[in-house]
């Protein structure tokens, strides 16, 4: 007999080792797939998972796709933590990526100190902005925030896609979909010569400190624990539910505005119509898989990034569609929060009791 | 003037058809909803559902045969989400969040080579009457027997809520599941069977659009329109006929935007691609304003987690 039990307390041990198994159970599954689609496991794993990260080069790009991850990821745990479904960071990534990249387009034959500062203040708040309208909507008209800051992610990815096809299209650009160079000056510097890491890395690092500050250290981080756990005792408690709901957007939104300048001025260099590769929508696997935790997202980005790299090299090696990547990513999720069940249960295998005659 | 009438009646027409796979999806949504089930994986379920029935088809020479597989593989996505939500106890936001990011990625894995393959003629029913009757002629007449079958669906599901006993069943099960527990009902059977028919209309509604609306497969071709479908039951305060109403506006803004960059209208594109996602938030936000009709009729326990203490 097999009997489910819920269990009285958590051990920690279990909530930061569940997410490992998640991951092991993402492979094995994964492998399972890649045999079904007639690919030998073990060969097609490895050009997922090793050789993306067997040379310097693949190093660097790991932390480069890491670091606009661990930084909307950051901003959307405030959000996860206070149960607000915040969805839309794609949408924050690229709103923020139009306003930094216009100031950037205004300075494009400026040189200064600066000018890289600027952008990024105006990627942060052009993020802060949009993810402000769902907020706003969900405190004055109850209206369900899941789907505002989804919807807006498609509003904002046709904004970009306007600008760059019309007003802000490189003039000397014989009509591609792009606008022009930025100047050096607006660019984030590389950190290693030949090499594509640049210093969005240190934005993404301080974010994740200032993060474990807020959440660990300060009371608002503990209001926003308490909302997240019951928010009847958040209203007992008098904490005011409404600022907070603004505030927790604010933050979210501008963390991923930031990761949409730093894309924009550290690899790319200019705006033009695929400035993210849905780095939002993954982000919040790599929130979950992190445990809401800033120390967690920081692997947690690691090894979500490494899907994207797999998916690059598999698609050269392996003729696999990019999409490939999302398949990982899903199945994470899905094992992470399948394994949820053992922090809250417990199974119990009961013997049949022996009658002694 | 002749010309004009049957230009409208085209023009009604082709609304109704582009608001097929809306209706579909949002009204399958809506039963799993209404058992207190919120799975945000329609957009994963769909694209998977347009991809199989597309390759089914391309495979087996046999629409019938894709139409069925499709349902089958919206369904057998779901009931990942019904095991890991039901069974397992997660969270639904998140996991219906993993079902479509899983299911983009998956459908696009399978889909890697069938793209660029034409797709095959879907048989039309009353073609003939469609040219003998001006303006209802081509509004009601030659289409697919899905279309047909989309436009009856929320009068069934409106019937089936309101009068049937296992309609008030399931509301009793996503009112208050520990009541209906209670009462002897088995909430998770019933919601297993909710969630399953959801994913079911959502694959129908997918493959809707690869096999009939635009006959082919492209990537990512579902493009929001299950999202769309989510927020249709919103719009529709869980009421099925307004399901119906709701897709309807949606279709015509769709079709419009085409109309308007045909004819040559000096607005971007773009901005009128963006109208329908934009009427959505206007939607939503009229529709919440009011939080107490919105209260009489959403699911109490929508979202929530049900565990019964064995």
């Amino acid at each position: 007999m097999i009997k489910i039990e819920r269990r009285d307390e958590t051990s920690n041990l279990i909530y930061f080792l569940t997410p490992v198994l998640a991951i092991f159970l993402t492979l094995v599954a994964g492998a399972i797939i890649f045999y079904l689609l007639g690919f030998k496991p073990s060969e097609a794993l490895k050009f997922f998972f090793i050789t993306p990260i067997s040379d310097l080069y693949g190093l660097s790009e790991l932390l480069v796709k890491a670091t606009p991850l661990c930084l909307i990821a950051i901003g959307l745990s405030f959000c996860f933590k206070s149960n607000n479904w915040n969805i839309g960071a794609e949408g924050q990534l690229t709103f923020g990526g139009i306003v930094g990249g216009g100031v950037a387009l205004l300075f494009y034959n400026h040189e200064g100190f600066y000018v890289l500062p600027l952008i990024i203040l105006a990627g942060a708040i052009g993020g802060m902005i949009f993810a402000m309208i769902p907020a706003i909507l969900k405190i004055y008209f109850n209206t369900n925030e899941i789907l505002v800051s989804l919807m807006l992610v498609y509003v904002s990815k046709l904004l970009l896609d306007y600008l760059v096809v019309g007003p802000w299209s490189n003039p000397e650009g014989f009509n591609f979909p792009e606008t022009r160079q930025f100047s050096d000056s607006a660019r984030l510097p590389i950190l290693f010569d030949g090499l594509r890491i640049h210093a969005g890395i240190f934005i993404a690092l301080v974010s994740v400190f200032l993060a474990w500050v807020v959440l660990f250290k300060t009371y608002l981080g503990f209001q926003i624990k308490v909302s997240g756990l019951s928010l009847k005792t958040a209203k007992y408690a008098g904490f005011k539910g409404k600022t907070m709901i603004l505030l927790v957007f604010m933050v979210s939104g501008a963390c991923a505005g930031l990761a949409g300048v730093g894309e924009i001025t550290g690899p790319i260099g200019q705006l033009h119509r695929m400035i993210s590769p849905e780095y939002g929508f993954t982000a919040i696997i790599v929130a979950f898989l992190g445990r809401l935790n800033p120390i967690g997202i920081v692997f947690a980005s690691l090894i979500v990034a490494l899907t994207y790299l797999g998916a690059e090299t598999a698609q050269i090696f392996l003729q696999v569609p990019k999409y490939t990547g999302q398949v990982f990513q899903g199945m994470i999720l899905f094992f992470l929060l399948a394994s949820d069940f053992l922090l809250f249960f417990r199974i119990k295998f009961l013997r049949f009791k022996k009658y002694e005659y | 003037m002749n010309i004009d009438i049957n230009f409208l009646g085209i023009l009604i027409g082709a609304i109704m058809a582009s608001s097929v796979p809306l209706i579909l999806a949002a009204s399958g949504e809506l039963i799993t909803e209404r058992s207190g089930v919120l799975n945000l994986g329609v957009e994963g379920m769909m694209i998977i559902g347009a991809i199989s029935g597309f390759a089914i088809m391309v495979i087996t020479d046999n629409l019938f045969l894709a139409i069925i597989g499709s349902m089958l593989s919206g369904l057998l996505l779901s009931f990942i989400f019904g095991f890991l939500t039901q069974s397992l106890l997660t969270n639904h936001v998140a996991t219906g969040l993993a079902l479509t990011i899983f299911g983009i990625g998956l459908s696009a894995m399978i889909g890697k080579d069938f793209v660029g393959i034409p797709g095959k003629e879907f048989p039309l029913l009353f073609v003939n009457l469609k040219e003998v009757i001006p303006l209802f002629g081509p509004i009601f007449f030659g289409h697919s027997i899905v279309f047909y079958f989309a436009f009856l669906l929320p009068f069934g599901t409106n019937y089936f809520l309101k009068k049937t006993k296992i309609g008030l069943i399931v509301r009793a099960v996503g009112d208050s599941p520990v009541s209906a527990a209670n009462q002897g009902i088995n909430v998770l059977l019933v919601r297993y069977c909710c969630i399953l028919y959801g994913g079911a209309m959502c694959g129908l509604g997918g493959a809707y659009l690869s096999l009939i609306y635009t006959p082919q497969w492209i990537e990512n071709m579902t493009a929001g329109r299950g999202w769309i479908a989510l927020a249709l039951v919103v719009f529709a305060t869980w009421s099925p006929l307004k399901v119906l109403v709701g897709a309807i506006i949606f279709g015509g803004i769709t079709i419009l935007q085409l109309h308007m960059q045909a004819i040559g209208i000096r607005i971007p594109v773009q901005f009128l691609s963006a109208l329908p996602y934009i009427m959505t938030i206007v939607v939503l936000v009229i529709i919440s304003r009011d939080s107490r009709k919105i209260k009489l009729n959403t699911p109490t326990s929508l979202g929530q987690i049900f565990y019964k203490e064995k």
